[in-house]
């Protein structure tokens, strides 16, 4: 790559072309914060937090939508740069109502981080709060017009990642609005459930309505796992609180899905903590009701059953049908038992549906 | 899938054929509509206008059933005109003068009779695939749930070697498998012909192979059953004991009558689950096993890729890790197993006895999940097969196929198809889904039907009607909708009341078994 150098914050690096300021600094190790930027997206360089100074340049640029050029010198700290961008935190601060005490981003906003970052302990300007009201006539997705800053990164993520095309800017000016087709509730718009513009949200404005007040971003651990819905294999991050998921999203770097889910690998996951589960294993009487009973009872009965098929019926009067839902190991042990064991191949699973 | 979803950011142009991607694999259907957005094309075979239509470049609504002639048809125009990859033909196939003798006989002419694409459109859509390369193929059950499906997955593989679509990143030949694990259970070994890895239950050398690893004698060597004839089995009183684990048959397989008469015939019925369903109504003995999130282990994808399952939460009241209760049975029969838990599982006995997978440990996958082959430890797995053109069996076989209808088609007493499928918002019987609060979003199951039929018959949206077959009738509500052509009834199977299994048809391919659930014949009647 000769000749692409650019200078850094006092320091020359190289970069590719093609390459934007941001994109730059991040394979340098620096952070420029940002809101609106969401990652694989068409820049819009609408929240104005990741300006940076380049030198010789009248005003500050956005370093998400600026393409990196040969011998530019860009200030990502400047003390120009940090007026600005806390100025630009603290207009969006006094756009609604964001006090943090219950929100469920809190400790996981980003305006509350750029809020902290820029030393904001008093609101220089008055708060207009915002005229619309919530929609969470859905089980899943709360819309807290409130605290919406109208950074966009949901509508970026309903129209150019998941091409769900729901979600728009509605509106104009001071009453611009994200809304769902002609402004009317998700339910009602051509919106799928896949809950991306909400896993978009750098603030409390989309939540999860399941994970209301069921515990803070700090109480949270954080596992990966992998859905258990279709053959696509995505990677949920479970957020788990004393043994208990709260809420699922996407691992952002994980392969396939890169962060993304569909509605039933988002919300798909309470069905475990359902009474209806069975509990104890169950036997069932001559009169044809079951009763509950013990492991060793139940496994006996079953284990001296087979043993009297097999001795009069031979191995392969013997069938079993396996899991596709279930784990590998559970599958492998299952054949295991009917070849080994038991000692016949008739074992299958719903292959083919 | 001979490819991998993060090839779809760099297809050209894909070829999507009996797949309702959208709705049964939502993620993969994003990454296709990214593609079309940067300008790939995209070829849509089905025949109903379903939500990827909006995207498609060209879409082709064949009738129920006709891939294979419309097939044919394009590789006639491919080799009429030729425009088919002669160098891959050559160097990488065989068979290739059978195929041509049999494609040949499928003009565009006929092909456009048979599956009601007109002939032009045919020869365009035969010139625009040859136009790129690759092209990459995807397909689900559209292709694999008829009579014919063998025959249906044969053609597509013939289409994508005579197009020289194989061995190349975004590629292949990719079916979309629809269970999260139904991969891995394929790969475990829970089919009636082959071990752990595909390894044929026929061959001495992997029985003896097997019977050292588990210290027994001697291994069964004559392939099992499959489903269907395990089902029948139970009635003529061969099979004595049935076990299911975990699969909810009374709902899922066709013609339910049927299948809940084969269930209450059993001597001896086995179910190991975590809810009870209709299927567990028959059982003798029923085992409460831990769910998804409550023990470790792996599923494997699609893209063959095997991704990490952990456990978050304790199995509620007694129930316990299905592989802890085939262990338990296991010592009760006189052996004693060593392997305590899914990674032991793993990394102790599937890894070690199925090469494809040796490579493939439990420290390997704790961030991505690797996809097999991966055959050693250092090997980074394979996200593209048949690299090179080079296929297992040495060269890959064109396979001539003849169309055939299917088993049940419309007459004047049941006028419509019947075709089903998946929708977006539930999974299968819904034992998940149904207690997740989706039911909200879709609460009862519809007869999806087009508007013409809709108005002829005097049927209004959302008003309850009767569909009926040789099998069973149910009432639903009818959906009318410019998705359906005129002709179809369209229907899935996640509510026990108004399931389509209640009409679908027991006819199975003879090669497969999979059950012909894209079609039969059915009557819609006002109430
Ligand atoms: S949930 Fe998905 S489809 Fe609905 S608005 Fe959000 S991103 Fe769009
Ligand atoms: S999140 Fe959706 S697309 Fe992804 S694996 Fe789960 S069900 Fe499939």
């Amino acid at each position: 790559m000769d000749g692409y150098v650019l200078t850094l914050n006092g320091k020359q690096v190289a970069f590719q072309p093609g390459q934007t300021i941001l994109e730059v600094a991040a394979d340098n190790g620096i952070t420029i914060p940002t809101l609106c930027h969401l990652k694989g997206c068409t820049p819009t360089g609408a929240c104005r937090i990741c300006l940076v100074e380049v030198t010789g340049a009248r005003s500050l640029m956005a370093s998400c939508s600026t393409p990196a050029e040969k011998g530019m010198t860009v200030d990502t700290e400047s003390e120009r740069v940090h007026r600005t961008r806390k100025l630009t935190t603290e207009f969006l601060l006094a756009s609604g109502r964001h006090n943090c005490i219950t929100c469920e981003r809190s400790g996981a906003c980003t305006l509350q981080d750029l809020a902290y970052k820029y030393g904001i302990d008093k609101l220089r300007f008055e708060n207009t709060p915002q005229p619309f009201e919530n929609e969470d006539m859905n089980p899943f997705i709360i819309r807290d017009y409130s605290r919406c800053i109208l950074c966009g990164r949901c509508v970026q993520a309903c129209q150019e990642v998941q091409v769900n095309r729901a979600i728009t800017f509605g509106y104009r000016g001071p009453h611009a609005k994200i809304v769902a087709g002609p402004d009317v509730r998700y339910d009602q718009s051509e919106c799928v459930f896949c809950g991306q513009c909400m896993q978009a949200c750098p603030v409390g404005a989309l939540v999860e309505k399941k994970a209301k007040f069921t515990g803070r971003a700090k109480e949270l651990e954080k596992v990966r796992t992998t859905c258990p819905y279709c053959g696509v294999g995505c990677q949920l991050m479970l957020h788990v609180k004393e043994g208990k998921i709260t809420k699922v999203t996407g691992v952002e770097e994980g392969s396939p899905n890169k962060g993304r889910l569909c509605v039933k690998g988002r919300f798909g996951y309470d069905f475990i903590y359902s009474g209806d589960r069975l509990k104890t294993p169950l036997i069932r009487e001559k009169n044809g009701e079951f009763r509950e009973a013990s492991w060793d009872e139940a496994l006996d009965l079953v284990a001296n059953k087979l043993k009297e098929i097999i001795r009069k019926d031979g191995p392969d009067a013997i069938a079993g049908v396996s899991c596709a839902r279930s784990i590998n190991e559970d599958s492998y042990q299952m054949q295991k038992l009917f070849r080994a064991a038991i000692g016949t191949n008739n074992i299958d699973h719903c292959a083919r549906t | 899938m001979t490819n991998s979803f993060g090839e779809f950011a760099h297809a050209k142009m894909f070829l999507v054929i009996g797949s309702n991607m959208t709705e049964a694999h939502p993620v993969a259907a994003t990454f296709l509509k990214n593609a079309v957005m940067d300008g790939a094309k995209l070829i849509l075979v089905d025949p109903r206008k379903q939500p990827l239509a909006d995207f498609a470049t060209i879409h082709a609504p064949i009738r129920v059933g006709s891939d294979i002639a419309f097939i044919n048809g394009l590789m006639n125009v491919l080799i009429t005109e030729d425009l088919y990859d002669r160098d891959f033909v050559e160097k990488s196939c065989e068979g290739f003068d059978e195929l041509k003798s049999k494609v040949m006989e499928y003009t565009p002419e006929k092909a456009s009779e048979i599956s009601g694409i007109p002939a032009d459109r045919i020869r365009e859509i035969a010139r625009t695939l040859a136009s790129v390369k690759p092209v990459m193929c995807c397909y689900t059950l559209g292709i694999t749930e008829h009579t014919c499906g063998r025959n249906n997955v044969l053609s597509v593989a013939n289409l994508q070697m005579l197009l020289g679509n194989m061995g190349l990143e975004s590629g292949g030949v990719n079916p979309l498998r629809g269970q999260n694990n139904v991969q891995g259970a394929c790969d475990m070994g829970a089919l009636p012909n082959v071990f752990p890895g595909y390894q044929q239950v026929a061959n001495a050398d992997a029985r003896a192979k097997f019977e050292k690893a588990w210290g027994v004698e001697k291994l069964p060597e004559k392939p099992g059953l499959m489903i269907p004839q395990m089902m029948e089995g139970l009635v003529d009183g061969k099979v004595k004991a049935l076990w299911i684990f975990g699969e909810n048959l009374a709902n899922t397989e066709p013609d339910i009558r049927k299948v809940e008469h084969e269930l209450a015939s059993a001597e001896f019925l086995v179910c190991n689950d975590i809810f009870p369903t209709e299927t567990t109504r028959f059982a003798h003995v029923v085992f409460p096993a831990a769910a998804w999130s409550e023990d470790d282990g792996t599923f494997t994808s699609s893209e063959r890729r095997v991704s990490r399952v952990r456990k978050v939460s304790t199995p509620p009241g007694q129930s316990r890790p299905n592989w802890w209760i085939f262990k338990e049975i296991a010592k009760r029969m006189g052996h004693e197993w060593a392997s305590g838990s899914g990674p032991e599982l793993w990394d102790n006995e599937v890894s070690v006895l199925a090469p494809a997978m040796a490579g493939i440990k439990y420290r390997r996958i704790e961030q991505d999940g690797l996809q097999w082959p991966c055959p050693n430890e250092e090997h980074p797995g394979t996200p593209v097969l048949h690299k090179g053109g080079v296929f297992t069996s040495g060269k890959g076989r064109l396979t001539p196929v003849d169309w055939t209808p299917p088993a049940e088609v419309p007459d004047a007493e049941y006028p419509f198809v019947l075709s089903t499928g998946r929708r977006l918002y539930h999974y299968h019987t819904r034992t998940q889904t149904g207690r997740s609060g989706l039911n909200y979003l879709l609460p009862e199951e519809t007869a999806d039907m087009s508007p013409e039929d809709a108005l002829a018959l005097g049927i209004k949206h959302n008003e309850v009607v009767r569909v009926r077959s040789r099998r069973g009738e149910v009432k639903v509500k009818a959906n009318v909708t410019e998705q359906v052509p005129k002709g179809m009834v369209w229907m899935a199977f996640h509510f026990r009341e108004g399931n389509a299994n209640w009409l679908t048809n027991a006819v199975f391919d003879p090669f497969t078994q999979t059950a012909e659930y894209k079609a039969c014949a059915v009557a819609v009647e006002k109430i």
